[in-house]
């Protein structure tokens, strides 16, 4: 691989014009390998939330560029980055986003409907796929039906089934309680050390970023500083690892 | 895709059951009226020129006077002498019939009961001209139209109320001052194509009325049927030429009498029903564009409500014309379903509304299929801008919505 995933070079980006302009990012280096676990962290309006937009190929940056496998990225159109979307990219939000009065099952079908998958294969991907966070027998249930951590396990399955490249979580553990936090979090920790999916995580709680083994801060719009850790939080110890 | 898609609309219509049925709603009342309408319209319009040809087929009736209808010019217009019908019959070539008619007014008295009706004194042409048939009893006989004798025939509506159960022919009933002897019973005809009773007349022979009941030897109006096959145009120019010779018209005098062609009424009414159709189907086709917009309201609503659920459409990768797609398709999914149901409905009215209208219900595919196509492309007008604003919205705006 010549090319590293993930290249942001000088990337700006400025909501508004005139007096109410608001520098979101002001210039923003930074670089992710494949199979990385990083942590995005930061003060609120620090930016991070924009640098996550921008990652995940929903908004492009004022200026600078954002490369992704070398593709220009800050070149391409709102279409063209949606291909890219469908194609590498899966998003877990804090607020999971799921299709309410859906079944679990159709949820996680829907990206796979937009590849145009026949329906055999959709059902079949599917399934695994929430097998995989272990949600069987919970298939036909719709977001109501379930509780906040297993609706995430489904916004994850939905993420998972494309087999992305990259995972984008935003504040996946937001919502949650701790105990249903950190579920998730040895989940993703999982997936990333298992399947080699690269993770991308915005959080602003410490003992979530503690999963990552990287964790890259933002204040006022600017990388503050970058470090690798172990992965290992303290408060996981208790439970066995896997692996 | 495009199953796909088809997919996601009608689970969408039937996750939101109740209100996709109000949606639609205005598309089937619309659907409905304007095809009941045209329905009924063109079931009218039969039903007028079924009852003019009953009337007589290809019949002339000529009158004295320059114009048909109310106040007409008849002052100074000499009326018709039986002479006349005799010519014409003589001829004028293409006529196959001619019948002389006197008509007056009389009431018809039968044991206790009376009845106020309208006498015509003629021959046994008038069979043929104006389409009588008996369902009892028989013509008058060559001796008692010579004689004038005091026989009648007599029409449906005349028997049911003067005889009710009882059987007419050879009763005898009385006319003014004069007994007469019924000999036949006129096959009823039905509802005229203006509303009038066909069956409410007295048949004599012209000589009985002449010299009994008018007191004259003048006739109101010459019935005249041409043959099949024979030219309407040509034989009404040699009656003109026949009965200005007769009537000793001078070139530079204009007719003194009228030759209505009952064609040309059946044209002119069907006409003039076909004119109320195309209004009434006007009025409904703007309920269905009231539809529309209501279609286009609610879809309106729909994107706003679902703005979250685009905004996850599209942050998995949804292409935005694949979001226009879903709710395009919706719209037309729906103004098409309230098309079908409108068509059914409407066939269920006009069924029933030509039964109790007494026309006849004639189903017509085109309008049936340009409701449906006119639905449909309504979904399409006014589904086209709530979906291009549901395709326009940006990812992360749309999913921070509440």
């Amino acid at each position: 691989m010549t090319a590293p995933l993930i290249q942001l070079r000088g990337v700006t980006k400025v909501y508004g014009s005139g007096s109410a302009e608001v520098q979101a990012l002001r210039g923003v280096d930074l670089e992710i390998a494949d199979g990385e676990f990083v942590a995005i962290m930061g003060p609120s309006g620090s930016g991070k939330s924009t640098a996550m937009n921008i990652l995940g190929c929903l908004d492009s940056p004022t200026a600078g560029a954002y490369l992704f496998r070398g593709v220009p990225v800050h070149r391409l159109d709102r279409d063209q980055r949606a291909l890219l979307r469908r194609a590498h990219l899966g998003f877990v939000f804090q607020g999971f986003n799921l299709l309410p009065r859906t079944s679990a099952l159709e949820n996680v079908e829907l990206p796979l409907l937009y590849r145009g998958e026949p329906r055999a294969a959709r059902r079949r991907a599917a399934l695994a796929a929430l097998a995989s966070v272990g949600l069987q027998g919970r298939e036909h249930h719709t977001p109501a039906e379930l509780s906040g951590g297993q609706q995430q396990r489904v916004a994850i399955a939905r993420a998972l089934v494309t087999d992305p490249t990259v995972l984008l979580a935003d504040e996946p553990t937001g919502n949650l309680d701790s105990q249903r936090g950190r579920e998730i979090m040895e989940l993703l920790a999982a997936l990333n050390r298992d399947r080699g999916i690269t993770v991308l995580m915005v959080t602003h709680e410490a003992d979530m970023a503690a999963y990552a083994r990287r964790v890259v801060r933002f204040v006022d719009g600017r990388l503050d500083s970058d470090h690798r850790q172990d992965g290992v939080p303290a408060t996981a110890a208790p439970q066995p690892e896997k692996a | 895709m495009w199953w796909n898609t088809l997919g996601l609309a009608l689970r969408e219509i039937r996750r939101n059951l109740l209100r996709s049925f109000l949606t639609i709603l205005g598309i089937v009342i619309g659907v409905a009226a304007v095809v009941t309408m045209v329905t009924i319209g063109q079931g009218a319009t039969r039903a007028v020129s079924e009852q003019i040809t009953s009337l007589g087929t290809n019949l002339l009736m000529i009158r004295p006077g320059q114009r048909m209808g109310p106040g007409r010019d008849a002052a100074g217009s000499p009326p018709f002498r039986q002479a006349d019908a005799e010519a014409i019959a003589a001829q004028v070539p293409g006529v196959a019939a001619v019948a002389p008619q006197a008509a007056t007014g009389a009431i018809a008295i039968y044991g206790a009961r009376n009845w106020s009706t309208v006498v015509y004194g003629t021959t046994n042409a008038y069979f043929e001209t104006n389409n009588w048939t008996l369902a009892d009893g028989r013509m008058f006989e060559e001796a008692e139209l010579r004689a004038g004798s005091s026989v009648c025939v007599i029409g449906a509506t005349v028997r049911r109320e003067l005889f009710g159960a009882e059987e007419p022919v050879g009763s005898r009933l009385r006319l003014r001052n004069i007994s007469c002897e019924v000999v036949g019973l006129l096959r009823s005809k039905g509802q005229g194509g203006i509303g009038q009773d066909q069956d409410d007349l007295v048949l004599m022979p012209i000589a009985t009325v002449q010299r009994r009941l008018t007191g004259t030897l003048n006739v109101n109006t010459l019935l005249v049927s041409m043959a099949p096959g024979a030219d309407a145009e040509a034989v009404k120019a040699d009656l003109a030429r026949l009965l200005r010779e007769r009537r000793k018209l001078a070139d530079s005098d204009d007719n003194n009498f009228n030759i209505l062609d009952t064609q040309q009424l059946a044209d002119t009414l069907s006409g003039t029903t076909q004119v109320m159709t195309t209004l009434l189907g006007a009025v409904a086709a703007v309920s269905l564009l009231v539809g529309g917009i209501g279609i286009m309201n609610i879809m309106l609503v729909s994107v706003t409500e679902r703005t979250r659920e685009i905004g996850i459409r599209l942050a998995i990768g949804a292409l935005g014309y694949e979001v226009l797609a879903q709710f395009l398709v919706e719209a037309v999914v729906l103004a098409a379903l309230g098309g079908l149901i409108g068509i059914v409905l409407a066939a269920i009215a006009s069924v029933a509304l030509s039964g109790l209208m007494g026309v006849p219900y004639l189903f017509d595919p085109a309008i049936n299929v340009l409701a449906f196509g006119f639905a449909a492309v309504i979904g399409i007008v006014f589904g086209y801008f709530p979906a291009r604003r549901a395709a326009r919205l940006d990812p992360i705006e749309a999913l921070r919505h509440e």
